[in-house]
């Protein structure tokens, strides 16, 4: 395989007494769906923050395209081409689509000695991105409030894809959503991985996981289990990583097998 | 999944919208019928008490003026997700300042405005930063400043001449080039061509015999306009008025998407006291004096405009547009009760139930655009 995009090496990141990631090493690819599976608290946030540029990491080394980096807010990271799309912070309901889409990073057109929001040109790139992610939307006035929750996920990582991420981080996005909306998300994931893009799928689900994966790796009280690729691993080895193995096997005793 | 090349297709789960649907969702629609309403309203009732001869005309809309100039302010900031509850003591203050600076210090008319806005405008930056900085409501920030501000006015105006109206001003404006940019009237001479055409009354008697009842226009009506084009502009065409939405629409997404939260916010508080300041001038222009209990109550009445206008108290909602028809309802009710002889006691009564009725119909029309039971 090629270099990696991104490589984290032997990260570790206390808050105060607490450690939140103990030696974590992870590399992503481009054009790769790597997941990365948690329960919750085992330091999946902290994981992506710290890709992310939002906290530092308190020992180990990031390589972004093979040279070590430092962000000091979530901005270089968004320039850098790391972009994140939160699960319930991507979009302003109240704002339109195309204001949405373009949220930060407005198109200007020049009007004299002004520099006027083009919402022309907006409106027409808001539709296209949208249709190439396979949403229709209703207009581009449309407000960001009246889409689904799998819908309002699709025009943030279309968002990020447009302008130009080369690496996608996902905060659960399938954790909220219906079985139809996360069909539609793990579709549109998928196509974004075909674009090249590396897609770092956050997740606590299996099956969602398994269904796009090409690379698992699973933390576990701020540790990893190792990253295991596609075919190597059965989603029940998966789960038992996840949850620590022992106490989980005595629940599924207890289920009958059905967590 | 639909593959991406497929012309559109239409969902059959969305439900087409029918043009009158979409005319409501619109942050404008209350100001808009209610400017009608209260027009017809005042047409029926008032119409032979002189309310829409040239002087009742100019009458309220000066008051109407007055009110816009400050709802923009507030307008803006409301959107971004803030309140400033100092603009009423601001008021108070930027007068005094005016009066204490040019008719008690004897510096320049010009020097003493444009002091008085460098000053005021960094007291809104100020409230602004304490807002950011604390990460307190800006409720709290801002009402601890209504009394600092006012408290401060009195007592400068009461140490420095030992009263709380400071007279004189129009004496040390006379002949300063920057004053008439608040104080003047404009389109004199056209008024004069329509007094002599005989399309507006004309005085009868006295020194005055022969000129038009209404001289000209005043400058805080041309301020207030310039003011509500700039803002609508502002907040609609350009990629600042994206940020104040989004700021006021849901901080920490923007931030996540690199809108600087925190410079627009402070910039809109800012923009706020500029306002309040613009009102200020004009009026101790227009009265020659400034009074250190000017300004009272004018914030709530600011406020009171733009959620009338549409905008929603918790931000990322509104528009300058409404904003100014709500500023006109407020002034054409308030000088109309008086031309229809109705107890001027009965104008709170009606304010609040309009401001009720627009807070009702906001809140409804939110949930139609975002889709919220």
């Amino acid at each position: 395989m090629s270099q990696p995009i991104i490589q984290m090496k032997n990260i570790e990141k206390h808050f105060g007494s607490v450690i939140a990631l103990n030696g974590v090493s992870v590399d992503i690819h481009a054009g790769e769906c790597h997941c990365l599976l948690g329960d919750n608290g085992a330091g999946k946030s902290t994981f992506i923050k710290t890709m992310s540029g939002v906290h530092k990491p308190t020992r180990g080394e990031i390589l972004f395209e093979g040279k070590p980096l430092n962000f000091s807010r979530p901005r270089d990271a968004i320039e850098a081409g790391i972009a994140t799309v939160y699960q319930d912070l991507a979009m302003i309901p109240l704002m339109s689509v195309s204001r949405n889409f373009f949220m930060g990073n407005e198109p200007i057109k020049k009007f004299g000695p002004f520099k006027l929001f083009d919402h022309h040109h907006a409106n027409e790139v808001t539709m296209e991105e949208m249709e190439r992610m396979g949403i229709h939307l209703r207009g581009p006035d449309q407000a960001v409030g009246t889409l689904s929750g799998g819908e309002r996920q699709t025009v943030a990582i279309a968002r990020a894809v447009h302008f130009g991420a080369k690496v996608l981080i996902l905060d659960e996005p399938t954790s909220a959503l219906g079985v139809r909306q996360t069909a539609n998300v793990l579709a549109t994931i998928d196509k974004v991985r075909k674009m090249g893009i590396a897609v770092v799928f956050i997740t606590h689900n299996v099956r969602h996981a398994l269904a796009v994966g090409d690379r698992f790796t699973v933390l576990n009280r701020g540790k990893t289990f190792g990253t295991a690729t596609r075919g190597e691993v059965t989603p029940e080895e998966l789960q038992d990583m996840m949850a620590g193995g022992k106490e989980l096997a005595t629940l599924e005793g207890i289920l009958h097998g059905t967590v | 999944m639909t593959e991406a090349t497929q012309p559109a297709v239409i969902d059959e789960r969305v439900k087409e919208i029918s043009s009158f649907r979409k005319a409501l969702i619109r942050p404008e629609l209350g100001g808009i019928c209610g400017t009608i309403l209260v027009f017809i309203f005042f047409f029926l009732t008032a119409a032979d008490s002189g309310m829409f001869s040239a002087k009742g005309v100019m009458n309220w809309s000066v008051v109407s003026a007055q009110f816009a100039i400050i709802a923009v302010g507030a307008c803006l900031l409301m959107i971004a997700g803030e309140f400033d509850l100092s603009v009423g003591s601001m008021i108070g203050f930027a007068g005094i300042s005016i009066a204490i600076l040019s008719v008690q210090l004897g510096l320049p008319m010009w020097f003493a405005i444009i002091a008085t806005f460098v000053l005021c405008i960094a007291l809104g930056g100020l409230n602004g930063w304490l807002v950011i900085k604390t990460g307190l409501p800006s409720f709290i920030v801002t009402l601890a400043f209504l009394y600092i501000l006012r408290g401060l006015t009195i007592f400068a105006a009461i140490s420095t001449t030992r009263k709380t109206i400071i007279g004189g001003v129009k004496d040390a404006a006379e002949g300063d080039w920057l004053a008439p940019l608040f104080g003047a009237k404009v389109f004199t001479g056209f008024f004069q061509w329509l007094a002599d055409m005989g399309l507006i009354d004309t005085f009868t008697r006295g020194v005055k015999k022969g000129m038009p009842v209404v001289e000209g226009v005043p400058m805080l009506i041309i301020w207030a306009i310039g003011l509500i084009v700039f803002g609508h502009i502002l907040l609609t065409r350009t990629r600042f008025g994206n940020w104040i939405f989004a700021s006021g629409g849901d901080a920490r997404a923007a931030t996540y998407v690199g809108v600087p939260v925190n410079r627009v916010k402070i910039v809109m508080f800012m923009f706020t006291a500029f306002c309040a300041t613009i009102f200020a001038t004009c009026q101790v222009m227009e009265f020659g004096s400034a009074g250190a209990d000017r300004g009272l109550l004018k914030e709530f009445e600011a406020i009171i405009s733009v959620v009338i206008g549409g905008a929603l108290l918790t931000g990322g909602y509104g528009s300058v547009i409404g904003a100014a028809l709500g500023a006109l309802i407020f002034g054409v009710v308030q000088q109309g009760l008086f031309f229809a002889g109705v107890e001027s006691s009965l104008f709170r009564v009606f304010l609040g139930v309009i401001l009720l009725m627009a807070v009702i119909l906001n809140t409804y029309i939110r949930r139609m655009i975002t889709g919220e039971k």
